[in-house]
Order: structure tokens, then C-alpha cells, then sequence
């Protein structure tokens, strides 16, 4: 039961996070996504301060005001200063996630947070934090109940802005010719993943959501030229590394998100060596067929 | 306060060979990012400081104990094979560089936490403190780790020292270098090896996590204050150490904080005073300057309108009200009264009673601006052969632009003419 919970616990970030990390390795904002995972961390220690709790909505919203701060601060000393793009990444994030380890140290006592926290979440107490409502009835792990609205939000952000996605990311040019606004979108899929690495961060920590954010997508990616296909393969590749990652880290004793960015890099491994069509392994082949069809030319 | 003169008086020696250390630690790095910065190869930075941690952890295992030397091999070999699988992975399949980066930073940090946990649970007695190596811990610097990592930190700084000119031509004109015959592929690589070596010891002081921003912030801050090179590197190098010496006081005065963050928080907000407050090429100053520019727009605009009004009645010297010059031009009637001001304090115009007047000098800077406009219109269509009816908008613009040299061009270019394609003169003093 405890092992089922944390599985789907996994799954249900992983697949969150592989649904939003389709768009941004097809944007070329992977960085960007990475730089948002960590800006987070200041945001959900001072609501964490403020409020006291962890469940509450207030800890989504400021975090994720401060994931699109962060997006806005990328931009602006980027046109304003014209600092490069990816230095911008670079100083804003750090800077970001400096002053979010520093409060978690500085106010270890009256946060429930610490520092491995920070680095790798603790998915494996999923089980033990239960929901008890006032009535005293226990609902079940709490973390379930939140990735899983982030989700349920997260499907129906993609289903119904699914056209404007599409076209922002493919051909923002035809995009804004028909009156969809990229910048609108832009904002919005950036809010959505700031969302989502709040969302996650308990469970997996602020450093390998983004092995969530990325390798199931750069994966699926490897596998298929159609969006539709990846953000399925994505969602199913997610339920394989979370339950590939919690037997990998029983059997070896070791952190269960760590184990699942392991996982996910195998199976990228996997797919760059051996996909049909896109995989290494193929590109030989065919390589060596082309010879051997026209021996003249060699 | 007790504790601060304790620490710059240097007495002690442990603290001595601590702060030497993390000044080392900070300025190489800060040294070697200057040309990754320039490169712009920032972020490959941030995956080499994630790589590096599996690394460790694998050296660790193998041999059992934290030997700095060890260590360093160990994380040197996952930080270079890092950037190799990064290089196949962009150069051979679809994926971009961006992608590229981000997967293999976060699989290899994940799987060097994984391998930490696994360490962690084993009980080995000789791994507490080996967990510093994510945030960094400037005061854990002492006796044989010092000396190795001085040691690199000397080969870093001499390194660049000596190949300063290669690096310099790599990170501006990559097609010059190869093509005055400079090995490229090999100073690039060496530049590469640099970059891990610099992450492999930075770490120390920094941390895993927070590694890129000792490659990065500091020079990204130098170049808002330098169009120079070597001065460039220079102030990367001091804004570095100065980090690094804050980074290993608080260490010594609050141990139980991890230094990194700290380091880096002090480098960023240098970073951030230099964006803004930089001369030239600060967002402040850069601000400032549009602002003037657009009062000189401004102002000029006015003078224009009333050497106009001036032409049409043959009258100069005439009293104007606010709505005769609105009448001419659109101006924001905010701009417009605090222009009409300016210019009254600059003794372009006079005002009596409400009533704008031109001083000699406003309407001789009027007559300019007017002039520039339709040598500039004239210019376009006979060079140019632009339609009469489609300069205008051009000309009010590079009006308040044209240089008196310029002017003088323009004038013997088109022989001094006297009337501009519409007809209007062309008012000479």
C-alpha cells in the first residue's frame, strides 16, 4: 500500500511535469524551466513563514508570483541591460535560490523544511502525511490530493489553450497574425510551471524536478515528431520512472527522487541509442546500408 | 564586532590559510567564467558544477575516504564527461544545446544525490561533512586540501596568464583564430579543462549547487563597467575574491550556515549594482539618456513649431500663446509646458504674461532644425528618389540627429539649395 502510494505520488508529478516540460524543450526554454524550478525556493519558505503551513493556497500563488518575477527579471535585464540571454539565466536563478537556501537555514527552527529537503524532497513520507479533515475522517496522503489537482489543472490548461499552444510554440509569427497573443502565452505556460515545481517540490525537491521537466520530454522526443504522441508517451514514461526509480532506490537503500533521475536518464540513454528512425543504433545502420546499395560511390 | 577584527586581523593562522584559500577559490573561477561568459557558454558552467557530484560520491565509494586528490579526479572525470555527452547529444540528434544542458545537469546531479543518499545509510563514519560539498563550506579549507586546491587555483590563474591572447581571439573571432592559424579545437579544450578544474575547486568554497553563479555573476557584472578585456577579467577577479572573503567570514562567524549561498548572495547584489548604476552601460544611465534625448526631441520640436508660425506671418519675434503652437503640432500638454520652461531657463524663448517669444538664439536653433528637416527631405528624394509626399516622417526624425558636419555635407551635396521639395524655403542665417 505505502509502496502503491508513493508510486503514484511520483507519477502523478511526473507526468505534471513532463506535460509542461513537452513545451519547453520544444520552445528551446528548457533553461528557462530550470532557472524557474529554483527561483521558487524563496517563495515557498517565506509563505511557509508567513502562514505556517505547507497546504496552503497562498504558498502555490506567491510561489508561483515569484516563478513569473523570475521570468519577468530574465527578460528585463536581458532588453533593459542588455545582458546576454544566458547569463541572465544564469545570475537571476542563483541569486534566487541563494537567498532561498539562506532562509531555510536562517529559520530551520520554525520551518519544517531543511536542506535535503530542498535537494531531493521527501516523497518517501508521502504515505505518513495524511489529510484529516476537521471531523477527524483521514482522507489519505495530502501530497496526492495536491499533485493531483496541479494535474487535473495542468490537463485542462493543455486541452483547452491547446491550439495556442501549438501555434505559439511552432510558429508564434502565424500565431500573432490570427490575434493569439504570445506573450500572454508565454506568461501563462511559465506560471503554469512555476505552479507545477511548487506543486512538486515536497516530493522531489527544487534541483531534479528538472529531470522531470526535461528527460521524459527530450525521451518521448527522440520517439516522435507529433506533440500529441510525446505528451502521451511523456505521461506514460513519467509512470515508468516513478515506479523504476522507487524499486531502483529500495533495492539499493538510497533517495527515491534521486533514484527516478536516474531512471529518466536511462531510459533517455535508451531512446538516443535505440529509437527507430532517430537513435543512433538506426542512423548507423542506414548509414551502412546507403553503402552497401550504391558500392560505387564508396 | 569582537569577532570581525578577529577575522581581519588575520592573527590566527588557521584563518589565514581559510581566507587565502576561498580568495583563490572565488578569483579563479570568476577569472576563467569571464571567457565562458564571453563565449557565451554560461549555463555549460552550471551542468559541469551539477556533473561534478556524481563524481565525488563514485571516488568516495571506490576509495572509501575523502582524499582531497582522489575527490578531485573523481569529480573532475564526470564534469568532462559531461560536457562530451552534451556535445554528442546536440551534435547527433535533434535535441537542442538548451535541452541538451538541462538533461544531463539534472540526470547527473540526480543520480550523484542518489549516490550521496546511498553513502549516507551506509554508515561509513568517514563520510560526515561530505554532504558540504553541495553548499559549500568556505572554513572546512585546511592543511592538505589547502595546498591542493591552491595548488590548482595557481595553475588556473597562470594558465590564463599565459594564454590570454588565444582566449581572448577564441572568445571574440573564432573564424580569425582558426584562419591566423591558432589551433582552435585545442585552445578550446583547454579552455574546457580550465572550466571543470575551476568547478572541481570552487566547489569547495560554493558548493555544487550554486557553482555557476561564481562562473558567471562576476563577470557578467565586470562587463557592465569595461569595454576592455583585460580590465574585464581584472574586475571579475576582484569582485570574486571580495565575494569569496565575505563568503569565508561567515563561515567562521556562523558555522552552522552553509557558505555558498552566502558567497553568492554577496556577488549578485555586486552584479545587480552594476546593471543598474553602471556608467554607459548601466540600465539607469542608459534610462537617463533616453529621457534626454527625448526633451533635446522635445525641445527642438517646439523651437521648429514656432520658427514656423514665424515663417507663415513673417514675423519672428512675435508673442505666441500655448494653443497657437498646439495648433501647429500635437504636442502632450505636460511636455509641451514644462519644454516651453526648459527652454525659457535656457534662453531660447521669453515668456510674458502667458505669451512665448523667441530670444535671437531660439529662433537661430528654430531655423536649424527647420533647415536639417528639408535638406533632409530634399536629400531623399533627389539620392534616394523617395516620393515628396513620403519623407516627412523621416526627416522629423534625424533632425535633432544630424551632427553640424553633417550639415555642412549635406549643404555641398546638394549645392546649397533653396527650396526643399515642397516648396518651402530652406532658411540659411
Amino acid at each position: 500500500m505505502e509502496a502503491l502510494q508513493i508510486i503514484l505520488a511520483g507519477s502523478l508529478v511526473a507526468i505534471a511535469c513532463g506535460l509542461l516540460g513537452c513545451f519547453l524543450v520544444l520552445r528551446k526554454m528548457a533553461m528557462v524551466g530550470d532557472a524557474i524550478s529554483h527561483a521558487v525556493l524563496p517563495g515557498i519558505v517565506l509563505a511557509f513563514l508567513f502562514t505556517g503551513s505547507r497546504d496552503s493556497v497562498t504558498m502555490l500563488i506567491g510561489a508561483g508570483a515569484i516563478g513569473i518575477l523570475t521570468t519577468f527579471l530574465i527578460e528585463f535585464f536581458h532588453k533593459k541591460g542588455k545582458l546576454q540571454t544566458d547569463a541572465s539565466i544564469g545570475v537571476t536563478f542563483t541569486w534566487l535560490f541563494a537567498v532561498g537556501v539562506i532562509l531555510v537555514s536562517a529559520f530551520a527552527g520554525k520551518v519544517d523544511l531543511d536542506q535535503d529537503c530542498v535537494l531531493y524532497g521527501e516523497i518517501a513520507y508521502v504515505p505518513l502525511d495524511l489529510w484529516i479533515t476537521d471531523s477527524g475522517l483521514v482522507m489519505g496522503p495530502r501530497v496526492l490530493y495536491i499533485t493531483g489537482t496541479v494535474l487535473i489543472i495542468l490537463i485542462a490548461f493543455i486541452t483547452l489553450g491547446y491550439k495556442e499552444l501549438f501555434l505559439t510554440t511552432f510558429d508564434p509569427g502565424y500565431a500573432s497574425a490570427i490575434g493569439i497573443s504570445t506573450a500572454v502565452w508565454h506568461y501563462l505556460l511559465m506560471g503554469a510551471v512555476s505552479l507545477t515545481t511548487v506543486a512538486s517540490f515536497e516530493s522531489v525537491g527544487a534541483i531534479l524536478v528538472v529531470a522531470l521537466l526535461i528527460a521524459p520530454p527530450a525521451t518521448a522526443y527522440m520517439l516522435t515528431e507529433n506533440l500529441k504522441k510525446m505528451l502521451i508517451i511523456t505521461s506514460f514514461l513519467g509512470v515508468v520512472i516513478s515506479a523504476g526509480g522507487y524499486y531502483l532506490a529500495a533495492w539499493l537503500d538510497g533517495s527515491i527522487a534521486g533514484a527516478m533521475a536516474s531512471v529518466a536518464g536511462l531510459l533517455f540513454m535508451l531512446a538516443f541509442l535505440f529509437s527507430p528512425g532517430n537513435g543512433m543504433v538506426a542512423k548507423v545502420k542506414s548509414k551502412r546500408s546507403k553503402t552497401v546499395l550504391n558500392p560505387s560511390e564508396a | 564586532m569582537d569577532t570581525f577584527f578577529e577575522f581581519f586581523s588575520f592573527a590566527d593562522p588557521n584563518i589565514r590559510y581559510v581566507v587565502i584559500g576561498s580568495l583563490l577559490l572565488t578569483a579563479s573561477s570568476a577569472i576563467v567564467g569571464s571567457f565562458t561568459f564571453l563565449k557565451k557558454k554560461a549555463l555549460v558552467g552550471d551542468a559541469v558544477a551539477h556533473s561534478v557530484l556524481p563524481g565525488v560520491c563514485l571516488s568516495f565509494i571506490l576509495y572509501g575516504e575523502k582524499n582531497p586528490i582522489i575527490l578531485i579526479l573523481g569529480a573532475f572525470a564526470t564534469g568532462w564527461l559531461s560536457l562530451i555527452l552534451i556535445d554528442i547529444i546536440s551534435s547527433k540528434s535533434k535535441i537542442k544545446e538548451d535541452t541538451a544542458i538541462g538533461l544531463i545537469l539534472s540526470v547527473f546531479f540526480g543520480i550523484g544525490i542518489f549516490m550521496l543518499t546511498i553513502i549516507q545509510k551506509s554508515g561509513n563514519a568517514a563520510q560526515t561533512g561530505l554532504d558540504q560539498i553541495l553548499f559549500g563550506k568556505a572554513a572546512s579549507l585546511v592543511g592538505n586540501d589547502l595546498i591542493a586546491f591552491a595548488v590548482i587555483a595557481a595553475i588556473l590563474i597562470l594558465s590564463v596568464w599565459f594564454f590570454f591572447k588565444e582566449f581572448t581571439l577564441l572568445a571574440f573571432d573564432e573564424d580569425f583564430a582558426s584562419t591566423i592559424g591558432l589551433p582552435v579545437r585545442g585552445i578550446e579544450l583547454l579552455l574546457t579543462t580550465l572550466t571543470v578544474l575551476a568547478v572541481v575547486i570552487g566547489i569547495q568554497a560554493v558548493g555544487v549547487v550554486l557553482m555557476a553563479a561564481m562562473l558567471i555573476t562576476p563577470a557578467a557584472a565586470a562587463r557592465f563597467w569595461t569595454e576592455k578585456i583585460t580590465t574585464m577579467v581584472w574586475l571579475a577577479a576582484i569582485f570574486g575574491a571580495f565575494s569569496g572573503l565575505t563568503g569565508a567570514y561567515i563561515s567562521y562567524i556562523a558555522p552552522s550556515m552553509p557558505t555558498g549561498p552566502w558567497i553568492v548572495v554577496v556577488i549578485s547584489t555586486i552584479a545587480f549594482i552594476s546593471f543598474f548604476m553602471a556608467p554607459r552601460r548601466g540600465i539607469l544611465y542608459r534610462l537617463n539618456n533616453q529621457r534626454k534625448i527625448k526633451k533635446q526631441i522635445n525641445d527642438e520640436n517646439i523651437l521648429k513649431v514656432l520658427y514656423q508660425l514665424g515663417e507663415e506671418e513673417k514675423n519672428f519675434y512675435e508673442k505666441r500663446t500655448i494653443e497657437e503652437i498646439l495648433s501647429k503640432r500635437k504636442f502632450v500638454p505636460v511636455a509641451l509646458k514644462s519644454g516651453l520652461k526648459r527652454l525659457k531657463r535656457e534662453g531660447y524663448l521669453k515668456n510674458d504674461n502667458g505669451y512665448w517669444s523667441f530670444t535671437r538664439a531660439g529662433k537661430h536653433k528654430g531655423q536649424r532644425t527647420v533647415k536639417l528637416h528639408r535638406l533632409w527631405e530634399l536629400y531623399l528624394t533627389q539620392y534616394l528618389r523617395i516620393a515628396p509626399d513620403h519623407v516627412h516622417d523621416d526627416a522629423d526624425t534625424i533632425e535633432h540627429i544630424l551632427t553640424p558636419e553633417l550639415e555642412a555635407r549635406l549643404e555641398k551635396l546638394l549645392n546649397y539649395p533653396t527650396m526643399d521639395p515642397h516648396q518651402s524655403e530652406i532658411p540659411y542665417r
